[in-house]
């Protein structure tokens, strides 16, 4: 196929590049005279909502990003956060939802290469992976082949790559049927003091292209992903891009050792929309022009035309500013990977993105308008109704419904999934998946680790997305503390339906709102991010999915805490628990996954209580007397014992309540509770200090249980072996795939 | 006892091979690009593993026909130590170093977690520090992992006591034959091993069990 740039421009060729005929109109304007092939399909990329935010940017700019030991925060390819002696933590997520649905092992693959590269473009080594992933209900007829692909895709990548995977979350609802949630997480050490942005600076350097060759995978992948879904969605598959975890492994070693020769100026990966996106953020950034010559670019097919190149989004390239004298050195290491290396434009003054292609000039378009002042919308949006109160609550034996809930899809074990998944390369994980967050120690630091949680209740957002973003917030901060952290910063990837629609333009801004204000109140900057909107097929939109990831620093790792029960006869204590311990069942996963029921507003976030639970908890795992922390959330207090248990292959009684309903006793979902276990005699004078200095916090911590035996009994509910616990937790996924744990 | 790490490219474990040398064997290993012309005179010489060239015809293939394995295999032969972990033994099994193939998973799945090995034979260089039938923990990383070899290769490595390593206790992540996990050439210098002892060599990595395989190595 060879596509000729004088191809007419017909309203209808305007529509299928995505852009509104008020969006062309603005075109027309901008340009005054009518846009070249060529220039309709870079307007169409750079314009989308994948890469220009034009929907959310209004609201993302509310949220803190700032802080002091923030060093870069949202605009560059990831987050910068200052971890102390001249290192820095790079991190970012991003999604990758419609490639995985339509093609899932690539497009999980792909999304891992993405947001890795991301990370090393500024000159950090990555260290940890995480992937949150959420899949339609389980009988769906796909949802076996996308677990499957998600699955293997994302292992494939990330495992040969060489980066470990610490942790992630995986969640089954029938409202992702029809749009899968792939949103992958990376982070990266560097040094402070050798941190690489995108830009450009200089007038007249060139602009070198290194990696793999361009070829036609992709083309408008950037634009599919800013559209819903149809019927004709497997007539897309052409549009998601291949990886090639190699070719990354070299990019990854040979851009690290040229940014060690001091050669680069700017570096940007090719992601979305690749060249064109790449080239234009350089020199908007910079204020400066950027001229490309496509017939120096390595292709791997024949007959590519401009408009092919400019939208390839072919996977494993970087466009770089390199200082002229050191080009041979750096064409040298590029040579010995065995990959790519072109000078293939330059930086120019007149802030003109020009492209040539066969001596002829394809696009000459203004470049600040194309990049960082593209089109802004302020859309109309409506503010969710408030849920009902929930009505009369249905019961349960506890013991049932701790089995139901612990061997159910969305609360049994995930080590199906996370055995395929490299945790353990680069000898540095101190906690692998399964942990309240997943733990690596700094390399050649000896006392630093640095804890890494994705966390978000689809389901509290959908009730309450302004509740709902401050509890993913809250949780993801809650998970960090509870391993020891002080938590640091976070990525958001917010992932919601059609924005056109006020209702859920609605969810997005109240979300947004929710995430602010706990993020402000926890000193939680968020410092990178990414925006998936239009998740919707056939007009029915997903659960407004704001995932939270967040990195903590732990100073001494020594004093660090796991979430399994540690030794027999140890006082288990409900930090921050109300006076009758739990009490919300709005939707519970107790109403959800037992009875079917979404119902209720979700638990309120009291974020002062918040923060001096999460202090309380800090101070005892700082100072030994934690033995074990666990964060509640969704399941209560009878799943966050039942977990403990079971990782620490060790049973515990708790009391109950008299005369209070054991059910929102042990399956509340109230907020800002912690399970602690302490080393201390409970009638001793150092557990009636530990009590003092709860009170004078504020907070209650009371003593529920003691640790010991093999069986969980809860209250007056008939105890359940840890055994029988295990192979109800262990037994889903491994039965659901069709497989044994072998 | 002086080291070299071989790196071929897409290997990603060479880092943590290198850190485990370092903090056993109290010195660095040389470290060897694959195109580099000479191989220092040392007494191990080391595989890491990884994905060398992306895992591209098979595991191992393409870094098994590298120049710089004729010069190994040549040093192996004059009783130089060599040892491949993971994509390291697959390179060996494919450069015709050590008997046998590792085929695909038995299910067919990629598998990381820590599993038992049982010393099967304590006298070799690779072994000594360990008893005859000791059971280790040890973890785990790969796609291909699954030990075959045809029944009078099998017969011969079992007869002369190449079979150094067994996976125990049902932990058989793979399907490997007669649960194989490390085996050495008929001589006994050349070691292939497919779990990974370097990821277990200190109390944060949760025990110490892999330290044995280098401390007989390198002290």
């Amino acid at each position: 196929m060879t596509l000729r740039n004088d191809i007419e421009i017909t309203p209808e060729l305007v529509a299928d590049h995505g852009l509104k005929p008020e969006e062309y109109q603005k075109i027309l304007d901008l340009i005054g005279r009518e846009p070249t092939f060529t220039e309709l399909g870079i307007f169409s990329a750079m314009w989308n909502e994948h890469c220009s935010y034009k929907s959310s940017k209004k609201w993302l700019r509310t949220l803190p990003t700032s802080g002091p030991r923030v060093i870069q925060g949202p605009g560059e390819n990831a987050g910068v956060v200052d971890i102390g002696d001249g290192q820095a933590i790079v991190f970012k997520m991003e999604s990758h939802n419609h490639p995985s649905f339509i093609e899932p092992y690539q497009g999980a693959a792909t999304g891992v290469g993405g947001i890795l590269r991301d990370v090393f473009t500024m000159g950090a080594r990555p260290v940890a992976a995480m992937n949150a992933l959420r899949f339609g209900e389980p009988d769906h007829e796909k949802t076996r082949h996308l677990v499957s692909g998600v699955v293997a895709g994302v292992g494939g990548y990330g495992n040969s790559f060489g980066v470990p995977t610490v942790g992630g979350e995986v969640q089954f609802d029938r409202r992702y049927n029809g749009n899968i949630l792939v949103n992958a997480f990376a982070a990266g050490l560097a040094d402070t003091d050798k941190i690489f942005y995108s830009k450009a600076k200089g007038v007249g350097l060139p602009v070198v292209y290194l990696g793999a060759k361009t070829g036609r995978d992709g083309v408008g992948g950037a634009t599919m992903a800013s559209a819903e879904f149809g019927d004709d969605i497997d007539e897309k598959r052409p549009t998601v891009q291949v990886g090639d975890p190699f070719t990354e492994k070299r990019l990854l070693e040979a851009c690290l050792e040229l940014m060690a020769t001091g050669a680069v100026i700017a570096i940007q990966d090719m992601g979305a929309a690749g060249l064109t996106c790449s080239a234009v953020e350089m020199g908007a950034k910079g204020d400066l022009g950027i001229e490309l010559d496509l017939d120096t670019v390595p292709v791997r097919e024949e007959r590519m035309t401009a408009y092919e190149m400019m939208l390839s989004e072919s996977q494993e390239r970087m466009l770089m500013v390199l200082h002229p004298e050191k080009e041979a050195e750096a064409r040298a290491i590029f040579e010995k990977w065995g990959l790519d290396f072109a000078t293939v434009g330059k930086t120019t003054d007149d802030l003109r993105f020009r492209v040539f292609f066969e001596g002829e000039e394809v696009a000459n378009l203004p470049i600040k308008e194309l990049g960082d002042e593209a089109p802004e919308y302020d859309r109309p949006w409506v503010e969710p109704a408030k849920p009902a109160p929930l009505g009369e609550l249905p019961h349960m034996d506890v013991a049932d419904a701790l089995l139901g809930l612990i061997g159910s899809a969305n609360h049994a074990s995930r080590r199906w999934v996370y055995e395929q998944y490299d945790t353990l390369i680069q000898g540095n994980s101190l906690q692998t998946p399964g942990g309240d967050a997943g733990v690596i120690r700094v390399e050649g630091h000896a006392q630093k680790a640095l804890a890494f949680s994705s966390d978000v209740n689809p389901h509290y957002c959908e009730a309450d997305p302004f509740e709902g973003g401050k509890q993913a917030v809250t949780e993801c901060w809650r998970n960090l503390v509870a391993t020891g952290a002080e938590p640091l910063a976070a990525t958001d990837n917010l992932n919601f339906g059609n924005p056109e629609r006020p209702e859920i333009m609605g969810q997005i801004v109240m979300a947004i709102k929710g995430i602010g204000e706990a993020c402000r109140a926890l000193d939680f900057p968020i410092v990178s991010g990414n925006v998936s909107l239009y998740n919707e097929t056939n007009g029915q939109g997903i659960l407004p999915t704001p995932t939270i990831a967040g990195v903590g620093l732990i100073e001494d790792r020594a004093k660090s805490a796991r979430n399994a029960f540690a030794a027999e006869g140890q006082p288990i204590l409900l930090v921050g628990a109300p006076a009758i311990w739990g009490s919300h069942m709005g939707q519970s996963a107790y109403l959800r996954d037992l009875f079917g029921r979404n119902e209720g507003p979700p638990p309120a976030v009291n974020l002062d209580h918040e923060k001096k639970a999460g202090q309380f908890v800090l101070g005892l795992i700082r100072e030994g007397i934690a033995t074990a922390v666990h964060d509640l959330s969704d399941g209560g207090l009878a799943l966050g014992l039942a977990e403990m248990a079971i990782k620490g292959g060790l049973g515990a009684t708790v009391n109950q309540l008299n005369d209070i309903d054991p059910v929102p006793t042990f399956f509340g979902e109230d907020q800002g509770r912690y399970l602690v276990t302490v080393n201390l005699d409970p009638q001793g004078d150092e557990m009636r200090a530990l009590w003092k200095r709860a009170e004078a916090a504020g907070l209650f911590a009371p003593w529920i249980g003691v640790t010991g035996g093999d069986a969980l009994k809860l209250g007056e509910a008939r105890a359940i072996s840890v055994e029988q616990l295990q192979e109800a937790y262990e037994g889903w996924f491994p039965g659901y795939m069709g497989a044994t744990v072998n | 006892m002086k080291s070299a790490v071989v790196v071929f490219p897409g290997l990603n474990r060479d880092r943590d091979m290198i850190a485990a040398i370092e903090k056993i064997g109290g010195t660095p290993p040389a470290i060897v690009w694959h195109k580099d012309a000479e191989l220092p005179d040392v007494d191990l010489i080391v595989i890491p593993g990884g994905f060398s060239y992306g895992d591209a015809l098979r595991p191992g293939a393409i870094a098994a026909r590298s120049p710089i394995m004729d010069v190994i295999r040549e040093r192996a032969e004059r009783g130089v130590k060599v040892l491949g972990v993971c994509n390291g033994f697959q390179i060996l099994t494919e450069a015709g170093m050590l008997p046998g193939v590792l085929m695909r998973n038995a299910s067919l799945r990629f598998v990381c977690r820590e599993i038992k090995l049982k010393v099967a034979n304590a006298n070799t260089a690779f072994s000594n520090r360990y008893a005859d039938g000791q059971i280790i923990r040890c973890p785990i990383a790969h796609h291909d992992g699954n030990y075959f070899a045809d029944a009078e290769t099998l017969q011969s490595i079992e007869d002369n006591g190449q079979v150094v390593f067994r996976y125990a206790e049902g932990t058989n992540p793979n399907g490997s034959l007669n649960d194989i996990a490390g085996i050495t050439n008929a001589a006994g210098n050349v070691l292939g091993l497919m779990p990974h002892p370097e990821n277990l060599i200190e109390p944060e990595h949760g025990g110490e069990d892999g330290r044995g395989i280098f401390a007989g190595l390198l002290t």
